[in-house]
Formats: structure tokens, sequence, C-alpha cells
């Protein structure tokens, strides 16, 4: 219906009975509704970004990371920029229906998306192993108390925006990854992600924080799996520039997290 | 949906990429450096962030090649929301301040 609308001509069209109104915005249903959805998520998450920037200009804040924190975030954020162009190579392919190279694009973005999510997992358990913690998270084994315990018990709010901001874009990027997995690969996705699930549950030491946010992606398999039940169609063109929409927005969203957070906390 | 021919060439999006990539290495030089004092850090990251997420809007989200009523819809409405989200909060974060926790 959305496409009928689209490809009515107004003009020449005029009049005639059963024939669509040119759409206001001129984009089909489904990427005005995800436009709606990244707006009103953007608030969420500016929410969180004014919370970070008033505690960093009104606190004594730390400013623990060194240079090790600081190159592996250059790199994850390089991973996200690259895993934008491969996303925009994806939409492309699909507009010429090209379903190899869509497929194969999108993978590309996938993995870019999972070395982000692991190199940020890796990152997390190296500082809470350094004593930077929350109250609910598990006591690692052999946990140093270092300049990061410090910091945790001085300055609370710092552990809490951190780990607040990051585990909420984090989460982001799994459903990111989740979403797109299920465009290009559809029903076969499934057992990969219920393998992932399953692998990294019993791989993941139980005092890792990953050992239970690894649940995450049994949520996004039972979600991807009423989805497929409920609507089992081949995705196009459109599917995929709007899944595309969403993996952009996760990608805008680290463009202020990675400044605020990590370079706002070097060490000096 | 957008029409394969409309005027862009794939070789832009390379520009916007490269640009982004720079961009960021100019930020972790300022940040690493610590060339500000913070307040003046944090503003000079903000306007460089403002530049990338432009970028990505108007390029990788393709908001540049949409029909002027969404694209000036977009923009206008989340803007607002954050400037009022700006002058609500940090008012009453400096008012918590100056008169104290009790």
């Amino acid at each position: 219906m959305a496409d009928a609308a689209l490809q009515h001509n107004p003009v020449a069209g005029h009049g005639s009975a059963g024939e669509f109104e040119a759409p206001l915005f001129g984009a089909y249903s489904k990427k005005v509704g995800m436009w709606l959805f990244l707006a009103s998520d953007s608030l969420t998450f500016g929410a969180l970004l004014f919370a970070f920037s008033y505690n960093r200009i009104y606190t004594a804040w730390p400013t623990p990371f060194g240079k090790d924190s600081i190159i592996n975030a250059t790199v994850m954020t390089a991973c996200l920029l690259s895993s934008s162009l491969t996303m925009v190579m994806a939409v492309f392919a699909a507009q010429r229906h090209d379903r190899s190279w869509t497929r194969n694009w999108i993978l590309a973005t996938m993995v870019f998306g999972t070395a982000f999510i692991v190199l940020h997992g890796m990152e997390w358990t190296k500082l809470i192993h350094e004593g930077l913690t929350l109250p609910g998270f598990p006591k690692s084994a052999g946990q140093m108390e270092g300049e990061f315990t410090k910091v945790s018990s001085g300055v609370p709010q710092f552990a809490a925006t951190f780990f607040g901001l990051t585990a909420m874009h984090m989460l982001h990027v799994t459903i990111g990854v989740i979403y797109l997995g299920v465009v290009a690969l559809r029903k076969w996705f499934l057992p990969i992600l219920g393998a992932l699930w399953l692998a990294g549950f019993f791989l993941i030491p139980a005092d890792n924080v990953f050992h239970y946010g690894i649940h995450a992606l049994l949520v996004g398999l039972i979600v991807a799996s009423v989805i497929l039940f409920l609507k089992p169609k081949d995705y196009d063109a459109q599917d995929v520039e709007v899944s595309g929409l969403y993996w952009h927005f996760v990608d805008l969203v680290w463009m202020f997290i990675f400044p605020l957070v990590y370079l706002m906390s070097t060490k000096v | 949906m957008h029409d394969v021919a409309h005027d862009d060439s794939k070789g832009q999006y390379f520009w916007v990429w490269g640009a982004l990539l720079v961009l960021t290495g100019i930020e972790v030089v300022l940040g690493y450096r610590q060339v500000f004092e913070p307040v003046r850090m944090l503003e000079v990251l903000l306007v460089l962030s403002v530049i990338k997420s432009a970028l990505i809007i108007a390029y990788f989200m393709h908001l540049k090649f949409e029909k002027a009523i969404m694209r000036w819809m977009l923009v206008i409405s989340v803007t607002a929301c954050f400037i009022i989200m700006y002058f609500f909060f940090f008012p009453d974060a400096g008012r918590i301040l100056r008169l104290g926790v009790k």
C-alpha cells in the first residue's frame, strides 16, 4: 500500500476513484515509523548525556582512562564508522536487487558490530577487574584494589554514568546486530543466535557480568522467533533501508558517548 | 523508497567515512593532550560530535535526500526537544548546587 502511494502521480491521477494521495513525507510508512522511533530514542540518550555532562562539569571528576582504554575506544569507533559504510553499501545492493551482495554487506556490518561488542566487553571486564564496579555487579576473582576502586567509592557517579551510558548503547548495538541478522539470514539466523547464547552462557565465567548479560541474546532469540513466525516474509530493499537507519543511529549515538565518556576522562 | 538513480554517487560515502575518521582522530588528539580546560573541552568536543552526527544523518541516513518537510520536521522537533531539555536540566541542576543538598 505504501508503495502504491509512492508510485502514484498525484497530478495525473487527481480525482480518480480508488487512488491514493501522495504521502505527506514522501516516504513509505515503515521509514517514517523508524524515524519517529529514532527521534524518541535520541531523547533517551540525550537525557543520559545531559546527566553525564552535568556530573562531568560540576563534580570533581576523575580522569582514570589511560592510553590502552583510549586506543581500544578509538578502534571501537573505527569499527562502528566502518560498519555504517558497509551498511550504506548493503542498502545500495538491495536497491539494485542484488540479493547476494546485500547479504554480504549486511554480514560485514554485523562483523564490525560484533567486533565493537567484543572489544567493549573486554574493556568492561578489564575495568571491573581493576575495581571500577557497581553494587549489583558480581565480584570478579582476583579483583584488584587500585585507582578504579578509589574512583568507584569516591565518585560513585563515575561508574554509574559510565556503565549506564555504555550499557544502554551496547544493548542497542546488540539489538542492531540481531535485527540485521534477521534481515540478512531470516530463520537461518535463529540457530546461530541460539548457539551464540549457549556458548556465551557456558564459556563466560560466572563471576563475569556478561555471564548474565548474554541473556539479552535469549530475549532477542525469542522476539526474533515470534516475528519470523508471525510474518515469515522475504525482506526487501525497504526493510534493508529501515534496518540501516537504526544501525546508523547506533553509530551516531556513539559519536557523542566516545568523546564525552572516554576523551573527557583521559589520564593527564 | 529511494530511487536508485538519485544524484548521489558511492564515492561521496567514502569521503564522508574518511571525514568521520579524521574528525575522530582530531577528537582523540585534543582529548588525550588535554588541550583545553574541561568546560571548553566539553564545548569543543560537542561541536565536533554535532558535525559528525550531521554528516551521518545527512549522508548515511539519507536525510539530505528526503523531502524538505520530513527533513525540517525531524531536525526542528528533535533540536527543540534538546533545547527545552537543556533549559530545564542545567539551571535546576545548578540551583541544587547553589542551595546545597540537605
